[in-house]
């Protein structure tokens, strides 16, 4: 009667050991691919510097928004390197003034205000429209799915920036709409990538495995099939992001977005490239704005895939 | 091969049907009427011209007409241009819209193929992150600003090599001349480079990756062989099925492109139409680019089907 014991204190050994590792979560894991990402970081600390400034552009200068001045009509900055330019702004117009005299500094602040809150309710329409679909489709599966699906590839094949614009021209320029408008375009992919995953997820060894263990279906969705999807949604949400900035900049460009005084990178930007060869300041620090946050978003979506995605440790 | 097609040509149609119904209604929903002037018809004259366009009659009414001149490729009368039909406008803008885009589609395959192979035979090395640099900037910059940059550097301040102008014109037409077509492709093409080249990227190193090109090498095929005859049909061929995103995504860069350069286009009637609220343009624009995108997306489809072995026509 001597093994029974041995065995008994074996196993004691055995889970003090174990309590001694820390198992390390998905998220843990994740946190640490990303943070060792040097691109992604630096992303995030400018995005969030260019986010700041947005969010407080009312306190960064003594300008308003939309106060006209006509005695700084199209001024350089005061450090503008080309001295042949007609007129010095001065004082604290940072980036120089418009054609109307508005500083550019806040306009180009209030700006990335529009741009990134479109930015962000227009993916969040396409979050919620795309997963709902997308798990629907994934979960009932079938000859519905079948249909969803191909509901989606016919839209798929669609020009829908042409219908973003025919429903500015029918509804006349309503931002709310604006970023309905572009959120409804966007979650194609997202409930795409969404039903791929429901589907393969239900399929998974991994799966059967904690079922097998005796796992409650409730903690097999909450700790199995949830973070497994919200892994991809997450990333793409991320790049979702920049394409929607996109979209409505290129509607601003193109005069249908965003309505005076009220601006957005889209629109400074053309106001700037009508400008440029008399005040390319106009065109410069918009632009340049715009460039870097897509930069920023790009490079955080890519280092959150390659965070997020396990296939690729 | 037929009967494919030929499904998938009777596929296309409810497809062209929902765009049609989709824009008619939406363009029928909008608030006030393409002739609302600042100055008000005598009630007679606007009877009259409603009749004329078939305003007056119910809507389901106005639809099956619509619908049954489209059958006949007629797009109706522009609203606001008054002597043209919308057919004639698109007519007028085609050829240029399709040179500008033709080039551009053509300049992006052949730079985005090399780069893309290029960067494939140098996996994690300097050229490859130096190209994969370069499709990031393509990809993030938008047509919108690096027009007016490019513009900026080459027409407004313009640039001498040697002593020699090589500054180009920041705008107009001219008959399609070649000075004239420069910036616009090339900003029409930038962001198809940058992702056909990541495309190619990594169908070619999984390409070369593969079990088949290992025999070739290992029966001692040159290199060159083995890249041009092996590698590269079998890693061009994602190309094939991204031609119809790729003119999506050009028609949609025309709009932009014709209107900074001030190119005479379809894109340009249809932003001018959009802005004028000129309904029948706008519908006529999507209805005639949509069939064109599934017409291409067919195109492909079919193109996929016989380039590919492992791929069949059920």
């Amino acid at each position: 009667m001597v093994m029974p014991f041995t065995i008994d204190a074996d196993k004691e050994q055995i889970m003090e050991r174990a309590l001694d590792v820390r198992g390390r979560s998905l998220w843990v894991d994740a946190r640490r691919r990303l943070i060792a990402n040097k691109a992604a970081v630096i992303s995030m600390i400018v995005l969030g510097i260019v986010a700041l400034m947005a969010i407080f552009a009312p306190m960064l200068s003594p300008y308003a928004y939309d106060s006209i001045d006509y005695n700084v009509v199209s001024c350089s900055p005061d450090w503008w390197p080309d001295a042949t330019v007609m007129c010095n702004a001065g004082g604290a117009h940072w980036f120089g003034t418009d054609a109307i005299g508005r500083d550019l500094f806040v306009r180009t602040l209030y700006g990335a205000r529009v741009s990134l809150a479109v930015g962000l309710l227009a993916s969040f329409v396409s979050l919620f429209i795309g997963v709902t679909y997308g798990a629907t489709a994934g979960f009932i599966g079938g000859r519905i799915d079948e249909l969803m699906m191909r509901f989606v590839d016919v839209l798929y094949s669609l020009p829908f920036i042409f219908f973003v614009i025919i429903l500015m021209v029918v509804f006349n320029r309503n931002f709310f709409l604006l970023f309905l408008a572009i959120g409804a375009v966007e979650w194609l992919t997202m409930a795409r990538i969404v039903r791929g995953q429901t589907l393969s997820l239900r399929n998974k060894e991994f799966i059967e495995a904690a079922r097998a263990s005796g796992a409650s279906t409730q903690s097999i969705i909450a700790r199995h099939i949830i973070p497994n999807v919200v892994g991809p949604v997450i990333v793409y949400v991320t790049l979702t992001i920049p394409a929607v900035i996109l979209a409505e900049s290129f509607l601003s460009f193109l005069g249908l977005g965003i309505q005076e005084p009220l601006t957005s990178w889209g629109v400074l930007i053309y106001e700037g490239a009508n400008q440029m060869e008399v005040a390319p300041w106009m065109l410069v620090f918009p632009a340049l704005f715009m460039s870097l946050t897509l930069f920023c978003l790009n490079f955080i979506g890519d280092g959150l895939r390659d965070a997020l995605d396990p296939k690729d440790r | 091969m037929l009967p494919y097609v030929i499904r998938r040509i009777l596929g296309a149609i409810p497809t062209l049907l929902v765009i049609i119904s989709l824009a008619f209604f939406m363009m029928r929903i909008a608030p006030g009427g393409p002739f609302d002037a600042n100055r008000r018809l005598p009630p007679e004259i606007e009877h009259n011209i409603k009749a004329a366009y078939n305003l007056d009659k119910p809507i389901p009414q106005q639809f099956l007409i619509y619908v049954g001149r489209l059958a006949h490729g007629d797009f109706g009368p522009s609203y606001k241009n008054k002597d043209f039909s919308v057919g004639e406008l698109i007519e007028e803008g085609l050829p240029v819209s399709a040179k500008l885009g033709l080039s551009a589609i053509v300049l992006a395959i052949l730079f985005g193929t090399c780069l893309g192979v290029v960067a494939a035979l140098h996996q994690n090395k300097g050229t490859d992150y130096g190209v994969m640099a370069i499709a990031m900037f393509g990809i993030t910059i938008p047509t919108f600003v690096t027009a007016p940059i490019l513009t900026l550097i080459f027409g407004v301040y313009g640039l001498s090599v040697f002593g020699y102008d090589i500054s180009l014109p920041v705008g107009g037409w001219n008959d399609g001349a070649i000075r004239n077509m420069i910036l616009p492709v090339i900003v029409l093409a930038l962001p198809q480079i940058a992702i056909i080249s990541r495309l190619v990227r990594g169908s070619m190193i999984e390409v070369l990756h593969s079990n088949y090109i290992r025999t070739a090498r290992a029966k001692g095929l040159p290199n060159r062989v083995v890249l041009v005859r092996h590698a590269l049909r079998a890693g061009l061929l994602p190309l094939v099925s991204y031609l119809g995103p790729a003119v999506a995504a050009l028609i949609t860069g025309s709009l932009v492109v014709e209107q900074i350069f001030g190119l005479p286009g379809i894109g340009r009637y249809f932003i001018q139409g959009a802005l004028n609220r000129d309904y029948t343009m706008v519908m006529g624009v999507v209805i005639f680019y949509a069939a064109f995108i599934i017409l291409l997306n067919l195109v492909a489809d079919v193109l996929y089907r016989v380039l590919d072995p492992r791929v069949s026509f059920d």
